[in-house]
């Protein structure tokens, strides 16, 4: 769709402008005098000459150009006040290819979204963004702006702007010329016919620098608001050629255009299946050798296991085994850790459900089957859990022998000492569930059960330390020890 | 090649998974327990399919994101957790008037204010009720499982999709943070090219979205046929589980984790005599009003109990499908704590005792 126009209209404008409401058709909304019709006719003459309306996504912001999309044929969204540099990254990452325009006032980029705006540039968005300054709220009826100058009177300001409360105008080029990413930063005026052609240079470099995806571009406008600032056409040229032009000077900040190479699109999205799944699941092991426990008596019922002791000791790597286990034995498994600051150092526990149906709260507050004991105050703390019939597991080097009751039964295993023997203190996990696998066969497991436990934990074991084969042996030869310290 | 579908995660992590396989092509968020795990998956995965990750600078920044990805026909999602999302309502009010997909998580934690990071289900309010301003309806499932966790996140893009409507997917941060074994579905093939699309010309005219209707009539119309779809919606997609419900006395009402606690403190119920059920909904906006009407109409029911983790906030909705026709109760816990199987019951059983008066 590229054209030169040097009259008449740019085809980058509808004619007319068929989406204004009302019966106005051939001009833009904007007051007498405003420069956002001269801006728009810059910005639609440069994407016209690059080749790129197709593809252009121009933002609507909150404010006099809300309605941008009543005059430029290109894909437009009107966005939340101030998001438009947010909303322009999502249209950009989402697709590339688009060549995305920012096009926002004073109160929308340098107030409420100055967040967003200083956050995309200094990510370096692949966007270019129009900024026009006119140092007011002209859309609302002529408020104080961030760019209002000091005295300047506006109706929230009607005593003049005051820098002691209100501080000094924003200088947004020279804040956004602080971060390493902006690729080009110019500012510029519609206040004379030079000053407009040097305008549509910088609106053209930013459309082109967009057209070859080199980053971020800022073109800061300062632009005529007569009717808000009470001026004729004339007073308003000089005041911003004089009065604002002190606080905002005009020409060049930073110009890496020619230095930044073109950017190249990123690799296409992978959607086909095969490969979606090669990236994200892992492969089936040929030889697997945990069992379908599901048809064993039991997990019948849910199996409920909670692990107690301090941050560090493993409490929740040891449920993630156990967890893992019956996973690949084909069980419905639930891990709960207690969760909070109290994971980073203090005590740690978790909750484990194994069983062959579904399992109802994943919380372990009654009825547990087997209770891991790491420290006193986690036994102190849970051992009202522990189920009439229920077996307490304990480390023998961290407390005294706990008395239990009748029916109940405890078992007190050194799996430090086992884990530091095979060389890992790490590996006092894979000792407990060693220890488990002898005593669970001693109360209630049969040969079979406890053949498929082994070979769970093999499995499980394996799956979480294959890229680490001396971590895997290590672990292997812990779990053998803790099921020979459980015989003894 | 053969692939191992089932996996050990966390609710979390499932739900990241579910949006890839439905084929999301970007996420943005920023980072808060007891959601951070999803920011975590999704920096990990979605690179390694040539997805987009961003870490936005906010909460705001990332609905806005959101907004600026479905508009240009993506797949997209963010998640939070409830001060987060107090941030997004904004962006959610103009994704209602764009009328266009978006998917959030919301991943519930105590509050008001900073409150905790324990579990809570008090986001119901603003997530269910609209939230930001406007008069507008967003899907809101709630997972009470790790499977459904992903499941839910499917069945939201496509949801979503088909009514041009926000899906939430709110589960509260026990749900988030549990591990569960889960069978992965296999990816979505099917093609989003949305025809509303930015970027797409229509007649020689590009595609606009916005929320602006100048004209009053203009903007009643809008709201108008947004309301009409909304009572299409919930005419058609109410969705809830019912457990021992047929000559239930009692009905405890309970989604997210209570609907698990809610379903043992049934058994044991049954146990000691008690005639109870569970009703349990997948989504809580469309509220399933007309299960329960029907629970009314079949007469067996003396109240209702609703069983939330805040200081009653769906029993409101309960309270209005069931038009003053049955008592309704509260048995609530707040700041983070899980109601017990054992309170749950204890509950009930007052709840019956003074019904026998």
């Amino acid at each position: 769709m590229s054209d030169k126009v040097k009259f008449g209209r740019s085809k980058v404008f509808f004619d007319p402008f068929e989406r204004r409401p009302g019966p106005i058709k051939k001009n833009m909304h904007y007051c007498p005098g405003c420069g956002h019709g001269i801006l728009h006719k810059l910005i639609a003459e440069a994407v016209g000459e690059s080749g790129i309306q197709d593809k252009t996504i121009i933002i609507s912001p909150v404010g006099c150009s809300v309605f941008v999309y009543y005059y430029f044929n290109m894909g437009s969204i009107s966005v939340p006040h101030g998001r438009a540099p947010a909303v322009a990254t999502g249209a950009s990452r989402a697709n590339p290819e688009n060549f995305v325009i920012s096009y926002q006032g004073d109160g929308d980029l340098a107030a409420i979204g100055f967040n967003e705006f200083i956050q995309a540039a200094n990510r370096g968005e692949k966007i270019s963004v129009f900024f026009v300054n006119n140092s007011n709220y002209g859309m609302t009826g002529g408020q104080m702006a961030p760019t209002t100058l000091p005295g300047q009177i506006t109706t929230t300001s009607p005593y003049g702007r005051n820098p002691e409360t209100d501080g000094f105008p924003t200088k947004v080029c020279e804040i956004i010329n602080q971060l390493e990413a902006p690729v080009y930063i110019e500012r510029v005026a519609l206040t004379s016919t030079a000053n407009i052609l040097k305008a549509k240079k910088a609106v053209a470099k930013a459309i082109e620098n967009l057209r070859e995806r080199k980053g971020f571009s800022l073109v800061e406008v300062l632009s005529p608001c007569p009717i808000n600032l009470k001026m004729s056409a004339d007073q308003v040229n000089k005041f911003i050629d004089e009065k604002m032009t002190q606080f905002f000077p005009l020409g060049c900040i930073r110009d890496r255009s020619a230095a930044t190479p073109a950017g190249n699109l990123p690799p296409a999205i992978i959607r086909d299946p095969e490969a979606v799944k090669s990236m994200l699941l892992p492969g089936v092991s040929e030889n697997s050798g945990a069992a379908d426990a599901s048809k064993f008596e039991i997990f019948q019922k849910e199996r409920r296991v909670k692990i107690c002791g301090f941050g560090g000791q493993g409490v929740l790597s040891l449920g993630l085994n156990l967890a893992n286990m019956g996973r690949l034995s084909k069980l419905n498994v639930s891990w709960m850790p207690s969760y909070g600051p109290e994971q980073r150092g203090g005590a740690a526990s978790c909750a484990v459900i194994v069983s062959s149906g579904a399992i109802s709260s994943p919380m372990v507050d009654r009825d547990c089957d087997l209770l891991v004991a790491m420290t006193q105050t986690g036994l102190n703390k849970f051992r009202h859990v522990l189920g009439k019939n229920g077996i307490l597991v304990y480390d023998r080097s961290a407390m005294k022998p706990p008395v239990v009751e009748a029916t109940q039964k405890v078992f007190g295993l050194d799996a430090l000492a086992i884990a530091n023997s095979v060389g890992n203190p790490k590996c006092a996990n894979s000792a407990i569930i060693g220890a488990l696998s002898k005593i669970l066969r001693e109360n209630g497991f049969s040969e079979a059960e406890e053949q498929a436990f082994d070979a769970a934990y093999q499995d499980a074991i394996t799956e979480n330390f294959a890229a680490k084969p001396a971590v895997l042996k290590q672990n292997l030869e812990a779990f053998a020890a803790g099921k020979k310290a459980a015989l003894a | 090649m053969k692939y191992n579908h089932r996996l050990l995660l966390k609710g979390n992590e499932a739900a990241v998974y579910g949006a890839l396989l439905a084929g999301c092509d970007c996420y943005f968020g920023y980072p808060i327990t007891p959601a951070s795990e999803i920011a975590q998956a999704a920096a990990l995965l979605f690179p390694k399919l040539n997805r987009t990750f961003v870490q936005a600078e906010s909460e705001i920044g990332a609905i806005n994101m959101v907004i600026g990805a479905s508009s240009v026909g993506h797949r997209c999602m963010t998640a939070s957790s409830g001060l987060g999302i107090s941030l997004k309502q904004e962006g959610v009010s103009y994704l209602a008037g764009y009328e266009i997909p978006a998917v959030i998580l919301d991943i519930t934690r105590g509050g008001p204010g900073l409150g905790n990071i324990g579990p809570e289900q008090a986001d119901y309010f603003q997530v269910v009720k609209g939230g930001g301003h406007g008069s507008y309806c967003n899907f809101v499932f709630t997972p009470n499982s790790v499977q459904e966790m992903c499941d839910m996140t499917v069945e939201a893009f496509r949801i979503s999709e088909k009514y041009r409507m926000t899906a939430y997917v709110m589960a509260d941060g026990v749900i988030g943070q549990m591990m569960e074994s889960v069978e992965l579905p296999e990816p979505a093939t099917d093609v989003y090219d949305p025809e509303w699309k930015l970027g797409r010309y229509v007649d020689g005219k590009a595609n606009i979205i916005t929320s602006l209707y100048m004209e009053h009539d203009d903007l009643e119309a809008h709201n108008e046929k947004l309301q009409r779809k909304y009572r299409e919606v919930e005419a058609k997609e109410q969705s809830c589980e019912t457990y021992r419900t047929d000559d239930a006395e009692l009905v405890i009402v309970a989604y997210g984790i209570c609907s698990r606690i809610g379903r043992g403190a049934v058994d044991q119920l049954r146990a000691e005599g008690i005639k109870a059920g569970l009703l349990r909904p997948r989504l809580v906006w469309p509220f399933p009003v007309d299960a329960l009407r029907k629970i009314v109409s079949d007469g067996n029911a003396k109240a209702l109990m609703s069983l939330e983790m805040s200081a009653g906030q769906m029993i409101e909705d309960i309270k209005l499908a069931v038009e003053c026709k049955l008592p309704v109760f509260l048995c609530n816990r707040m700041g983070g704590n899980v109601p017990g199987g054992d309170e749950v019951c204890a509950a009930a059983k007052k709840i019956m005792k003074e019904l026998s008066k």
